[in-house]
């Protein structure tokens, strides 16, 4: 079977891709305690490369199980953690609609991250794609299930910020 | 060797490490001979990876590009990853099968094992060119190393004379590796970090004990302690490889494990989802961390019941690469795989515990670039290299590197 892009009516898709698009405007901006609130409170992100991915392996770099777990990553960033002061840019194409069961729609979109250094060193720190599951509550887009799928087994130096 | 350019170490002990040993890019070429191609073990992958004859993987002793493979006998092979023709990498992919090794520029074709099998156009076209009638093909194979493995940990070595593995390795370090990797290993998951520095910063900061606890804040910020610790470090008998470890001292599981009985301060942060740190009483001798080096660049991890093997390859001077392999037992129940996963998010180069571990290498990198005749300070916990029952107010296992290190490269 061909994949495709299920299409579906204007609002559903448009909700969809601003849920996508103001997930990423968070994290650039700097909105790091509004990130839990865009995955229900039942969700899994998880950070993978492709290779692991692929193999059917489960272990990644990064993976919160529950959106309380979410919120501790960012408490940690703020309190605990060190590491010299970065931001993202996320770019972002091609969202597409893969599946829809019931009130789970299956989203990917590719994106890259270039991470700026405090003294102003940029370098394209991650490419891949998402893949959601995306669900609605209260009439409201949410993330379900986010993978970061990366293209690279490569992380440099470590990884703080959430993709 | 080359006296006047070798570095001047500053006295005759391993408490002043000159900062040149950072950065030098000489110093760089010869510990590839000295010490990646000198008395040690490198540790090049697991035998289970490549499973089945035909079955390879590369990577990097040293910076020497290297395949691993499983000969069609079964035996598992390690070879200089480069064609003896003209010097092309012979495998290509990470990872794959093949019934024989063919460098694809010019097609000289080896057996599993490295000999060489046929040249093309060795015998020329239309009774012009070809090879000369004294080019002796048995002569010119692949470069295969000594190989041995060890619970299922494939090493190889570009010495003749360094003891066998098992030997070398010795008792206390053998039993780690057996308590950790013996019961069999389940890929839980393999990625990369790679850092700004050069490796050695990176394994004198797995062997730092001292840091541990300031460095690194999330248990403090979070007011996660396990009470009755008792730890401590043990040195091989040369001082090359150790074990930073910790013991519960009691045998009640809920006091060091149960995440909600955990000691709440005021003033700290709570974790909202505590089951982050859940964990179970995984080994009978109580050990609830175990941080082990083998010389000079492998590393074996229990933390909890997060299990991972590490291997520190240098790019350059000032670059290194760490490959990270997670992994589980085939005995865990489906929720002890869950809490190894969960516990995944401590470690690697988006672990809330141990990410600062990618970073501060940088950080001295920047830091010692100027001033290459000065040193830095290893002397918490006295000036010798010894087993400890000190863990943390001392720096004797970072000393134990030196000494391996001033061992290899005979300075
Ligand atoms: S370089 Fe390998 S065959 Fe020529
Ligand atoms: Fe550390």
């Amino acid at each position: 079977m061909m994949e495709g892009s299920v299409n579906l009516s204007g609002d559903v898709r448009q909700q969809i891709d601003d849920l996508i698009a103001d997930y990423a405007h968070a994290i650039d901006d700097d909105r790091l305690e509004e990130w839990p609130n865009f995955f229900v409170e039942d969700c899994s992100y998880r950070i993978i490369n492709r290779e692991n991915h692929e193999k059917g392996r489960l272990v990644g770099v990064m993976d919160c199980s529950s959106r309380g777990m979410l919120q501790d990553r960012i408490l940690a960033l703020r309190e605990a953690n060190v590491y010299e002061p970065h931001c993202y840019r996320h770019m972002q194409s091609g969202t597409r609609i893969r599946l829809v069961e019931g009130d789970i729609h299956h989203v990917e979109t590719a994106f890259t991250v270039v991470r700026t250094m405090q003294e102003g060193d940029m370098s394209v720190f991650c490419a891949g794609k998402f893949v959601d599951e995306i669900t609605f509550e209260d009439g409201q887009p949410k993330f379900r299930q986010r993978v970061v799928v990366t293209d690279s087994n490569r992380i440099h130096t470590l990884i703080v910020i959430p993709i | 060797m080359n006296e006047t350019t070798q570095i001047k170490w500053p006295d005759d002990g391993v408490s002043r490490i000159p900062y040149q040993i950072y950065t030098d890019p000489k110093n760089y070429e010869r510990e590839q001979e000295s010490i990646f191609r000198g008395p040690i073990w490198s540790f090049v992958g697991m035998g289970q990876e490549i499973e089945n004859p035909g079955d390879y993987q590369t990577t990097y002793i040293g910076d020497t590009p290297v395949i691993v493979l499983r000969d069609l006998d079964g035996e598992v092979q390690v070879i200089v990853n480069r064609c003896a023709h003209r010097g092309n990498l012979v495998c290509i992919s990470k990872e794959g099968t093949t019934e024989e090794l063919t460098c694809v520029y010019h097609n000289w074709r080896y057996d599993l094992q490295g000999n060489l099998q046929s040249v093309a156009f060795g015998k020329g076209v239309g009774k012009t060119g070809g090879m000369p009638d004294d080019f002796d093909q048995s002569k010119h194979g692949l470069q295969r190393l000594r190989t041995e493995t060890y619970a299922g940990l494939i090493f190889a070595t570009f010495s003749d004379t360094v003891a066998p593995l098992g030997e070398w390795l010795g008792e206390e370090m053998r039993e780690n590796i057996d308590r950790v990797v013996g019961r069999g290993m389940v890929l839980l998951g393999t990625y990369s970090q790679y850092m700004p520095n050069n490796w050695k910063l990176y394994m004198e900061n797995v062997r730092d004990s001292y840091h541990a606890s300031i460095l690194h804040m999330f248990q403090a910020t979070f007011r996660i302690n396990r009470l009755s610790m008792k730890g401590g470090i043990k040195l091989s008998d040369n001082g090359w490889h150790h074990i930073s470890y910790s013991i519960a001292e009691t045998d009640r599981e809920e006091d060091q494990y149960d995440s909600k009985k955990l000691r709440a301060v005021k003033d700290g942060y709570s974790l909202a989802d505590p089951t982050l740190v859940k964990g179970w009483r995984e080994f009978d001798c109580g050990t609830t961390l175990a941080i082990q080096s083998v010389y000079p660049n492998f590393v074996v991890q229990q933390i909890t019941n997060s299990l991972a093997l590490r291997l520190c390859l240098p790019k350059g001077p000032e670059e290194c690469e760490l490959l990270w392999w997670v992994f589980g037992t085939p005995e865990d129940t489906d929720e002890q795989r869950d809490i190894r996963i969960k516990q995944s998010n401590m470690i690697g180069p988006g672990g809330v515990i141990s990410m600062e571990d990618g970073v501060v290498g940088g950080w001295i990198q920047r830091g010692t670039r100027r001033d290459q005749d000065k040193t830095t300070i290893v002397e918490m916990g006295g000036r010798d290299v010894a087993s400890s029952t000190e863990g943390r107010a001392t720096e004797v296992s970072i000393r134990g590197f030196w000494r391996g290190y001033r061992d290899c490269m005979g300075i």
